[in-house]
């Protein structure tokens, strides 16, 4: 079953695109990507990251930079050369030709002949754990059977890259996480080298060795999901993956490590820099999940008022007003009987530990 | 609420509304066709012997068969020529963008515009002895004396080609709009090269557009009165034209309305060729 093509690394060198109008689509990429991993490529719809994956892909050459596969620069390769497996979001099975002809399609167009196609499209099916449909026609099987057959698809024709584009997007919840697992299960045996483009971000950082954040053409950050859940290097990076309470301030005082910012909703708290050193006297925003706010019964922390308490089951959110007019969410969670807190209750909120917060400097 | 009656169907409309319709197509169609049936079984002009003469007469004359064999085959090539000329082009519209389909678009439908009369006298100007291609080759040296392009079957078929050419574009471009791109994508992705990806995906893809539009095109070129009869000229006989000259000049109206029936049956047995092998391939374009 093994299948020991090792994953070739994929580097991404500098890479711009420009579209024809002139606006720039990704600019100025680098991922070094290695053999072997699953790399997620997260953003918000029109960040770019469907445009790279199609430049990967060969479909668009870019204006500028290289695709470098192993060893090789493939610019100048077309889509049909590079040996790059793509699982397309809506599968794009063809819909004429039976799940074997389909998973062998590839090897057809390789010249393999047809005993062997069936052969070792059966040996795939056997693999996606869909060995029985071989003479079905794709639109008489499920979504998720679907996605299977697209996956075998695309590693019949053993892929240096293996691409997914969106693939989770169209399955409904419980069929996602099965599929997840399935992947991640495909993927550690093959070995494959794998991107899978995404807007969820619980998809990126369940799935992902590393996560790279895409926003308008830019990339945000790469690095593993911890880096980029904890240790986020933008402001965007810290709002887009998980939730986060924005606060306005000003540091008193700061180095490398730590920074002393007073919040305009009336506390002192350390945060964690974010990007290089701050300057003193100099605006931030303080970003603090939900879920790192806590309510305090001493003078500490800052002052609000409860607007709203949400109990979602494990954790209960409640909404807080600041002094300054800011709303803050804190989520708690629900150990032993939390008490619901009524609105209009006044209450004081402190970070639970001083490194949890991280601090940007405020863009005007 | 309560107990409402279970099969009254909210959403089915009275049959009413379709009557005044009905009553036309019987009138105006089923009456007619009725009539030449009737007048076909006779054996006389008058009208007064029934019998199967006029059939006996078309099935066994070789001049009546050879009319209706070249109308057959006229519709074959001009059949032919606008799938090889038509889907390039609805190729083509699905692969640029908005503007250049408006573009495109305008000119498939342009000749529809225009009067069948109208473009058929334009190809006589183009296709004449002393016409704009006759015209061309000899100014430019490459032939001698005007070549026969009017009053030729190549002549008809070209001109018949570019009058019907829009019934079979646009089922084309249709069914070629179907298909998702993305199957273009995938199949590149797995290695295949673009001949591959069109005779194995593409053209099976849009089988169910070539099949209707081969029909429309067909149906169309063999009963083309007016083009077959311009461009065609007195040498040359297609089945509308026999079919005028037994009726109109001879009067011979059984015999006329035996040819028609034939060929009504011809044109049928054609078609009904084409929507068979369009059911059978009604399995490739939906999904």
């Amino acid at each position: 079953m093994a299948e020991a093509q090792g994953g070739r690394s994929l580097v991404v060198d500098a890479v711009t695109h420009r579209y024809p109008s002139g606006a720039l689509a990704v600019e100025n990429i680098n991922l070094d990507i290695k053999g072997g991993e699953i790399i997620a490529l997260l953003g918000p719809s029109g960040c770019g990251k469907t445009t790279l994956l199609r430049i990967i892909a060969g479909f668009i050459a870019q204006s500028q930079g290289r695709i470098i596969i192993g060893d090789d620069i493939v610019d100048a390769l077309p889509p049909n050369k590079r040996a790059v497996g793509i699982v397309f979001q809506n599968y794009a099975l063809f819909p004429h030709l039976s799940i074997s002809e389909n998973v062998g399609y590839g090897l057809a167009a390789r010249g393999v002949d047809k005993a062997t196609r069936q052969r070792e499209a059966q040996r795939l099916l056997e693999l996606v754990q869909l060995p029985t449909m071989s003479e079905r026609l794709p639109r008489q099987l499920s979504g998720g059977q679907q996605q299977r057959v697209a996956l075998a698809r695309a590693l019949a024709i053993k892929p240096s890259i293996l691409l997914l584009d969106e693939p989770f997007a169209a399955l409904d919840k419980n069929l996602r996480l099965d599929m997840q697992i399935e992947i991640k299960r495909l993927q550690r045996v093959s070995g494959i080298t794998t991107l899978i483009v995404t807007h969820d971000q619980e998809e990126a950082l369940s799935m992902a060795d590393r996560v790279a954040v895409l926003s308008h053409g830019k990339l945000e950050q790469f690095g593993t999901p911890s880096d980029i859940y904890d240790r986020p290097q933008t402001l965007f990076v810290n709002t887009f993956v998980g939730s986060s309470n924005r606060m306005p301030g000003v540091v008193i005082s700061a180095d490398r490590s730590a920074a002393k910012v007073r919040l305009d909703a009336g506390a002192e708290i350390i945060a964690r820099p974010a990007a290089g050193t701050l300057t003193e006297g100099g605006r931030v925003t303080v970003c603090i999940r939900p879920e790192h706010l806590q309510f305090v019964g001493d003078e500490s922390g800052f002052a609000g008022v409860v607007g709203m308490s949400l109990p979602l089951g494990a954790t209960v959110v409640h909404e807080v007003t600041t002094a300054d007019g800011f709303g803050v969410k804190v989520s708690q969670a629900r150990i032993g009987e939390t008490r619901a807190l009524e609105s209009g209750a006044a209450v004081r909120l402190a970070p639970l530990a001083p490194a949890l917060a991280n601090a940007f400097p405020a863009t005007l | 609420m309560g107990a409402a009656p279970a099969s009254r169907d909210v959403t089915s409309y009275g049959m009413g509304l379709a009557v005044p319709l009905a009553l036309f197509f019987l009138v105006f169609f089923v009456a007619p066709l009725l009539q030449l049936l009737w007048l076909s079984l006779h054996n006389d002009t008058a009208g007064l012997h029934w019998g199967l003469g006029q059939y006996l007469h078309f099935l066994t004359d070789p001049f009546s068969l050879s009319v209706l064999g070249s109308t057959l085959l006229l519709g074959a090539e001009v059949t032919a020529v606008c799938l090889v000329l038509g889907f390039p082009i609805a190729w083509l519209y699905q692969r640029v963008g908005p503007k250049l389909q408006t573009v495109i678009i305008l000119i498939v439908l342009l000749p529809l515009l225009t009067s069948v009369v109208v473009r058929t006298f334009a190809w006589i100007v183009i296709l004449g002895r002393q016409g704009i291609i006759n015209a061309t080759l000899q100014s430019l040296g490459m032939i001698d004396t005007p070549l026969k392009l009017l009053y030729t079957q190549f002549g008809v078929v070209i001109a018949l080609a570019q009058v019907q050419m829009p019934l079979m574009t646009l089922p084309l471009i249709t069914a070629l709009g179907r298909i998702d791109p993305n199957l273009d994508d995938a199949s590149c992705s797995l290695g295949a090269g673009s001949w591959r990806t069109f005779f194995r995906v593409v053209l099976p893809l849009s089988l169910p557009g070539i099949i209707a539009g081969c029909t429309l095109t067909y149906a169309a070129a063999i009963t083309a009165f007016i083009t077959q009869s311009l461009i065609g000229g007195g040498q040359m006989l297609f089945m509308p034209m026999y079919l005028y000259q037994q009726a109109s000049t001879l009067q011979n109206w059984p015999f006329a309305s035996a040819i028609s029936i034939i060929f009504l049956l011809a044109v049928l047995a054609v078609v009904s060729v084409f929507t068979t092998l369009g059911r059978l391939s009604r399995g490739y374009g939906g999904a």
